[in-house]
């Protein structure tokens, strides 16, 4: 099952030059960029591990893109995000997030159903992934940081 | 003799179906460097080889364009530089220029200067180097890394110093990344040839090396005529006669720096000036008295009674 989370997601992945040109015009925009990575795929897992610091003071997405490389380089098994930050008060969050790794096989979600009192149906999802211990869910190892 | 061999070759493969005619004057102007070139003409006086180094580059840079736009293969060329040069001579002046001048070329994606100095590259312990100077690359990305005083990346002294970390860090990205970022190293002349010595890599990777000249007395006079201009201040005829003695003098003593040594001058001569007026606050002061520089404003100076 094909994750879709943030922007994007909905079309095919962004290739090398469509990512430079969202990330240049994050930079344009005077946000901050930041590298983030993680194997828990749920979507309410906004904790996700970040490589290196967000980037501040950039102005040429080429910057960006030498991390985002590492970043996939290190992990080439995991979801890898991009996200702009805006600073500008009013704002001060992120303002773009898009999925720029993912993992070769998606296992998707499982629909679970707990009844409570009164035959009351409680329902979450659990990633069939994180059934597995942190690292060893897609295959391949963790590493953190640059 | 494979010269000769390849031609037949490269003819048939290289050589576009129809042969289109390049305007190259349309391409000067739409890219404005005429401009760009004008303007330094204009700001930076003297510096002959160094305009005459510029121009080869811009016409180097146009003429790759155009031979891209018919179809040519068009090697981006090195374009990493070194500038030498005694103090004052405006390295720093003309670096900024270049990222400009590149830009206007198409050569570079972005128009900043991100200068640097051993400071900024250097880390202070073990695996501190490698993230900090990667981390001064990612911001000079797409522009011009301006290394200031380059030769003290390097310390021979202490074997164990991490400015070799820093510049083999920097060696690897002025080659990977020619496309994305043009290093300008800065310094004296015969401290950048220990430099380039003691460290071949860095010497071969860069392709133009530029000299800066000491200036001639005349050219020192129009740049404190510029200077004065630019600061909104006007040198009065005797003042400028005073002027050129300072520059003849000061030329004569030890620790002479250009045209940081004519700025000095210039800001000590504001405040004698200032302090002239600040006496004199009894009567009414004209504007034109504000923006003169008189002759004993320089007159004053401790350059004429050693």
């Amino acid at each position: 099952m094909r994750l879709t989370q943030g922007q994007f997601s909905f079309l095919p992945d962004l290739t090398d030059e469509e990512i430079t040109r969202q990330v240049q015009y994050a930079l344009d925009q005077g946000w901050a960029v930041a590298v983030e990575f993680t194997d828990d795929p749920h979507p309410r897992n906004s904790y996700w591990t970040m490589w290196g610091n967000p980037m501040f003071d950039l102005r040429d997405a080429k910057g960006v893109m030498m991390e985002i490389d590492a970043c996939r380089v290190a992990h080439p098994e995991q979801y890898v995000k991009v996200l702009a930050f805006d600073s500008s008060q009013g704002f001060e969050t992120v303002r773009m997030s898009f999925l720029i790794n993912r993992p070769a096989e998606e296992p998707g979600f499982e629909l679970l159903r707990s009844e409570g009192p009164g035959r009351r149906i409680g329902y979450t999802v659990r990633s069939y992934a994180t059934g597995r211990p942190a690292g060893q869910r897609y295959g391949g190892e963790t590493r953190h940081g640059p | 003799m494979s010269g000769v061999a390849d031609l037949p070759d490269l003819e048939t493969r290289d050589r576009p179906s129809d042969a289109p005619s390049i305007d190259l004057d349309a391409l000067y102007r739409e890219s404005g460097i005429g401009g760009m070139l004008a303007g330094m003409d204009r700001d930076l006086v003297g510096l002959r080889p160094v305009k005459t180094r510029i121009r080869e580059i811009a016409a180097l840079l146009l003429v790759e364009r155009a031979r891209r736009s018919i179809g040519l293969r068009a090697e981006p060329p090195s374009l990493h530089m070194c500038f030498t040069g005694n103090p004052g001579t405006g390295k720093t002046s003309v670096a900024r220029r270049m990222a400009g001048l590149l830009h206007g070329l198409g050569y570079i994606r972005r128009d900043h200067v991100v200068g640097v100095t051993r400071d900024d590259l250097v880390g202070q312990y073990i695996g501190h180097t490698a993230p900090k100077t990667k981390e001064v690359l990612k911001r000079a990305m797409g522009g011009v890394l301006f290394i200031d005083e380059a030769y003290y990346l390097y310390r021979p002294e202490n074997e164990r110093d991490y400015g070799l970390e820093a510049i083999e860090i920097l060696l690897q990205v002025m080659e990977d990344n020619r496309d994305d970022l043009v290093v300008i190293l800065a310094g004296y002349r015969d401290r950048m040839e220990v430099f380039f010595r003691s460290n071949p890599g860095m010497a071969s990777r860069i392709a133009h090396h530029v000299d800066f000249p000491d200036y001639e007395a005349e050219e020192l006079l129009e740049i404190a005529r510029l200077m004065t201009a630019g600061m909104q201040y006007r040198l009065a005829p005797e003042a400028e006669r005073a002027m050129a003695d300072y520059i003849l003098r000061r030329m004569a003593q030890p620790r002479f720096a250009n045209a940081r040594s004519i700025r000095n001058a210039l800001d000590r001569a504001r405040l004698r000036q200032a302090n002239r007026l600040f006496e004199a606050r009894g009567s009414a002061i004209a504007a034109a008295d504000l923006l003169t520089i008189a002759e004993e404003d320089i007159r004053q100076s401790r350059v004429f009674t050693q």
